[in-house]
């Protein structure tokens, strides 16, 4: 493949901006979810 | 169905005082969801780099539109998601409603502004790489390049204004307005091809003309791409809303608490 570095790279960044956005997302919410009430989380 | 740990549940039914059972922001509908969106993305790398074919003037490197399209969609649909929440903010707090239903659309529209701006940021990036390859250099001060390079900073400062020092309420009112002027600059940022002289290409899909210039596999790679960031999208916000609805409940302890230490320390 042609300018396989350039459109690999696309996809790689792409794809760990996800990973990125998705781990610390529920990784802060396991940590919150420990100090907050059941009571108060409106999706359980 | 939560998440729970089945150490502290057991514990509960012994009749144990254990503090909070759920442990985290996921249901079973985030988990079907997160599903979903991993088989599509998996999809989307094997139809964007592997069985769509090679364009005839962009030959491989158009393979970058298979996510450089749907991140920029993702944005728009996030900030428009925004100003829809920030006007529900307005007019609840104008309707004087409950504080907690004002603030829920507040932190949807502050959820989503945090998605749009990181995928703008993807698209900027995506873009340079691809404009290297199609026109030789990374950037250039563009109508579509620079708007879109606008709309990027316009939702830092929106996510700037948020973090200000103020009271919840404070922060839905001055954010909500801001979220409501910030969306327009979407159109321009979508006809700026057409406004103006650019470099950058007039849209394939979503075109006035209503003609759609493309082979079949690559369109069907771009849909797979566009559900997948959709289903990602989601997703994400179903978490990061419950996120923000615990950081604001734990900040609101924090605050009743220290109001109650001074009342202590004036009335001794």
């Amino acid at each position: 493949m042609e300018d396989a570095g350039f459109i690999i790279g696309s996809y790689v960044l792409t794809f760990a901006v996800v990973g990125v956005l998705a781990a610390w997302v529920v990784r802060g919410g396991r940590r919150l979810a420990r100090r907050t009430p059941d009571a108060e989380k409106y999706w359980t | 169905m939560t998440t729970t740990n089945p150490d502290l549940l057991a514990q509960v039914r012994d009749g144990a005082d254990v503090g909070p059972v759920v442990t985290s922001t996921a249901t079973r509908g985030t988990r079907i969801l997160g599903v979903l969106t991993i088989v599509s993305m998996v999809w989307l790398v094997v139809f964007g780099l592997g069985f769509s074919p090679a364009d005839r003037d962009q030959a491989e490197a158009v393979r970058i539109l298979y996510v450089h399209v749907p991140t920029i969609w993702v944005a728009y649909m996030a900030f428009v998601v925004t100003a829809i929440a920030s006007a529900m903010v307005l007019l609840r707090s104008r309707k004087g409603s409950q504080a907690s239903s004002s603030l829920g659309w507040d932190r949807l529209a502050g959820a989503s502004a945090e998605i749009g701006t990181a995928f703008v940021g993807v698209t900027l990036v995506v873009g340079a790489l691809w404009g290297r390859l199609t026109w030789g250099v990374f950037w250039q001060w563009d109508a579509r390049l620079t708007t879109t390079a606008l709309l990027f900073v316009t939702y830092i400062g929106y996510l700037a204004v948020r973090r200000l020092d103020g009271t919840h309420r404070q922060r839905a009112k001055r954010s909500a307005v801001i979220g409501l002027i910030a969306v327009l600059e979407i159109p321009l940022v979508h006809w700026s091809v057409r406004l103006w002289r650019s470099l950058h290409q007039e849209a394939t899909v979503l075109n006035t003309d209503g003609d759609i210039d493309m082979d079949g596999l690559m369109l069907f790679s771009l849909f797979v791409g566009v559900i997948a960031f959709t289903l990602f999208y989601v997703w994400l916000m179903m978490h990061r809303t419950r996120v923000m609805a615990m950081e604001d409940l734990i900040d609101d302890r924090g605050l009743d608490e220290a109001l109650a230490a001074r009342r202590q320390e004036g009335a001794s």
